[in-house]
């Protein structure tokens, strides 16, 4: 991991800093921002921030599939997964100068 | 749930004050936003990562009059969800 990446640590540090939250509230209120997310999404709900864009969750039924390597047929069971759309603010921020 | 159902619910979960609250899901979401327009990357564990991916253009097509159009380069965020949430997502089909 690169030394810009921004992580949960990194968030940690902003809220102490701009919020005024000691390091140890801020550690728990960044953990619980995620849990929210995280428990939200598992209950099947989408999640949408205003400005920077939203997750949302969709059933994928089974289906077959070929295991490309070797041509094996096989199936693909019945699953959940999750997308991400970004906002169309952000996205014309990361294309301003383009 | 939207962002102001979130810092509801950050605030009634942390006996914060809302203003608080807002406060820091607002810290928290431009900082990433921040991160991101600057081309950086965006790690949470159990949750997902975000990188910047780079697009070229091309001439693609108008697909209502099959008029040929330039599409710009553009930089898009993807998002990947951690093994962790994956997994949780899917528990109960299992």
């Amino acid at each position: 991991m690169s030394d810009d990446t921004l992580t949960k640590a990194r968030l940690v540090e902003h809220l102490h800093r701009h919020v005024g939250l000691t390091k140890k509230e801020a550690g728990e209120v960044v953990v619980d921002v995620f849990d929210i997310l995280c428990d939200t999404l598992v209950a099947g709900d989408k999640v949408k921030i205003s400005g920077f864009g939203q997750w949302s969750v969709s059933d994928k039924s089974a289906r077959k599939g070929r295991n490309p390597q070797t041509n094996e047929s096989i199936v693909i069971a019945r699953r959940r997964v999750l997308s991400w759309k970004t906002s169309p603010v952000l996205r014309s921020q990361l294309n301003e100068d383009g | 749930m939207t962002k102001s159902e979130l810092i509801d619910r950050l605030a009634e979960r942390r006996g914060l004050p809302r203003k608080t609250a807002e406060q820091v899901v607002n810290v928290i979401f431009g900082a990433m936003k921040e991160s991101l327009v600057d081309g950086g990357r965006i790690e949470i564990r159990g949750f997902g990562s975000f990188k910047v991916r780079h697009y070229k253009g091309y001439v693609g097509r108008n697909p209502m009059t099959g008029q040929p159009q330039e599409v710009a380069p553009k930089r898009m965020p993807v998002f990947k969800v951690s093994k962790n949430l994956k997994a949780q997502l899917n528990d109960d089909l299992q």
